[in-house]
């Protein structure tokens, strides 16, 4: 199948851009050309390399404030790697465990966690986001505590029905037979087999969580304007449109990149690991 | 839908809505800050403070708070808004026709376009043109409507200026309307100067929000065409010597549309989340605009008042879909 064909090509390129995302993160403070705070008002909206007027140095050009766009990118990679593993982590591990029990124990575990689901779904994601930005104050913080707190969802479903239909194997039942304990079985049983849908899930998760803390920081809700995040860049450039385009499509570039491969590397994975669909 | 399972659905509908009421109560109660101490001057009496405690019902338990405060929320008492000083329904009425419209026009948009891609695919099955609707699909559908949304703006601030990119009506034309729904008034009005203006302006970020919805469309729709194009009957309508095309718009449409009517409804919800960034994003003036104005000002009142309105949305729009699923799906009808 054509498919099968595609996937590695498709898990290498994705996996490929996040390794460079990440490398960028943890090396900044070596590899960003200048200070990402520095601001020269002689070296103001400096073009890209390739246009005429730009200066050695400044690869991506300037923003308004004579910031480097580069260096400022690689910083902002930080802020994105941090929701993304905090508040994808935070929403896999409360989704999936909520998941797991309304799936395994059934009855009325299942009926109040159906419900709790329904109730969070009701909410438009965005606006909820926004509530409880404005109830725990702007920053960082708020902003992963929103994301993980909304986002469960998305886990619980999905596993919920997963497990419900692994608990109905056979195997379960032998286990039951010979003795094992239910948190036993659901532990080491059922658990590895929903695994994989929770690697999926997880890389998903984090593909929304990275455009989410990109969405709070354009409209100034997530950390202090200066420090450089992809989201503020792009707030900045939006109002440079006609002066300075650099400083608005880089970034863009790096959060649809990012936000690409974060799912094309889950769809990768699933296609891997469903053995139905190998 | 008989009158049995009406009547579940609409029990279950009540139990969300107030399931809804009770998270933005919590929400908002344990935002941190005394709103006592907020509205009196420093150096206020003890008394003053036990005397607007009793005034506001904060000296009750958190329960009876509750239930006073759901009682106004039935009855319309949203409260004042804190940073415009009107009354918040009144606020967040004037405000929702503008996104209504908005979420109208790009649910159009979604549906036009997913059923054109969906039908191409499969009049052209296994050729070239498959291929591109599937990888067409596939873009659009990793890329969220932010992104489409700046994607636009740069396109079309910058390079060509065919269309507005802020804004929701030129302010020059100010039309003196009743009713904030500017766009079916117009129309009613035959005033299409002014018709003319909104769509233009409506053009961008109604695309924005109705291009991932409108590849959620095609993928489904195409698909479960694809399971019926193999059916008996659409052999049998082959055979009667049907065009490919009328096979596939008369026969097989009919039936391959449900399940994306369904996927439609929850999807619609999700753009009309959607309209809060987008709306921010081209300067429109509807209530995701107001939204966010509302988060920066920690107007909570209005904040509160926008949410309830938004989740009340959210709800009848499910209802809507189960019940016109039940009318379309004759295996539901006597249920």
């Amino acid at each position: 199948m054509a498919e099968t064909a595609r996937t590695p090509l498709r898990l290498w390129l994705s996996g490929g851009w996040l390794l460079l995302v990440v490398a960028a993160a943890l090396f900044a403070p070596w590899i960003a050309p200048h200070d990402p705070l520095a601001q020269d008002l002689f070296l103001e909206r400096l073009p890209p390399f390739w246009i005429e007027g730009s200066e050695p140095g400044y690869w991506l050009g300037t923003d308004s404030l004579g910031r480097d766009v580069l260096s400022r990118m690689i910083f902002g990679a930080q802020i994105a790697l941090i929701v993304a593993i905090l508040a994808g982590g935070a929403a896999c591990l409360i989704g999936s465990a909520l998941g797991l029990a309304a799936g395994y124990f059934g009855g009325w575990t299942d009926r109040v966690i159906g419900r709790i689901v329904d109730i969070w779904m009701s909410f438009p994601p965005v606006l909820f986001a926004i509530l409880l930005v404005a109830v725990l104050g702007t920053g960082l913080h708020s902003v992963i505590i929103a994301i993980a707190v909304i986002d469960w969802t998305r886990f619980a479903r999905v596993i919920r029905a997963e497990t419900m239909g692994q608990t109905r194997m056979d195997y379960v039942d032998s286990a039951l037979v010979v003795g094992r304990s239910r948190a036993g079985i659901l532990a080491r049983e059922v658990l590895p087999n929903v695994l994989p849908t929770i690697g999926v899930l997880l890389s998903l998760e984090m593909g929304i969580a990275v455009i989410v803390e990109a969405i709070l920081s354009f409209v100034n809700l997530s950390i202090a304007t200066d420090d450089p995040t992809w989201g503020g860049m792009i707030a900045e450039g939006r109002t440079q449109i006609h002066f300075a385009w650099w400083v608005l499509v880089f970034p863009m570039i790096a959060l649809f990149l990012t936000v690409l491969s974060f799912s094309q590397f889950g769809e990768g994975l699933k296609d891997r690991l469903d053995p139905v669909l190998r | 839908m008989s009158l049995k399972s009406f009547s579940i659905r609409l029990a279950s509908m009540i139990v969300t809505l107030f399931g809804v009421a009770v998270v933005v109560f919590v929400v908002i109660r344990v935002a941190p800050g005394d709103p006592i101490a907020m509205m009196l001057p420093p150096g206020a009496s003890e008394a003053d403070i036990e005397r607007l405690r009793g005034l506001y019902g904060l000296d009750k338990t958190v329960v009876e708070q509750f239930f006073i405060w759901l009682g106004g929320v039935v009855q319309g008492d949203f409260g004042t808004s804190i940073s415009l000083r009107q009354d918040v329904l009144t606020i967040v009425l004037g405000r929702l026709p503008a996104t209504l419209e908005l979420a109208t026009m790009a649910l159009v948009i979604a549906c036009a376009l997913g059923l054109l891609l969906a039908v191409l695919g499969t009049r052209r099955r296994g050729r070239r043109a498959e291929a591109a609707v599937d990888l067409w699909n596939g873009m659009t559908l990793s890329i969220p409507d932010f992104l489409w949304g700046l994607i636009f703006i740069l396109l079309f601030a910058v390079a060509i200026p065919l269309f507005p990119v802020s804004g929701r009506i030129n302010p020059q034309l100010n039309p003196d309307y009743v009713t904030n729904f500017l766009l079916l008034e117009s129309i009613l009005r035959f005033d299409f100067a002014v018709t003319g203006n909104l769509l233009r302006h409506m053009a961008l970020p109604a695309l924005a929000l109705a291009l991932p919805l409108s590849a959620v469309i095609a993928q489904v729709l195409k698909q479960s065409l694809k399971e019926v194009m193999g059916l008996d009957y659409v052999m049998l309508a082959r055979a009667k010597g049907f065009s490919e095309f009328a096979v596939i718009w008369r026969e097989a449409l009919r039936n391959a549309i449900l399940p994306t009517l369904t996927l439609a409804g929850v999807q619609f919800t999700f753009l009309i989340g959607g309209t809060v960034i987008v709306e921010k994003l081209f300067s429109y003036e509807g209530l995701g605009n107001l939204a966010i104005d509302a988060v920066i000002n920690r107007d909570l009142p209005l904040i509160q008042g926008i949410v309830l309105v938004f989740a009340v949305l959210f709800i009848l729009i499910n209802l809507a879909v189960d019940l016109l699923y039940a009318t379309l799906n004759p295996r539901l009808r006597n249920g």
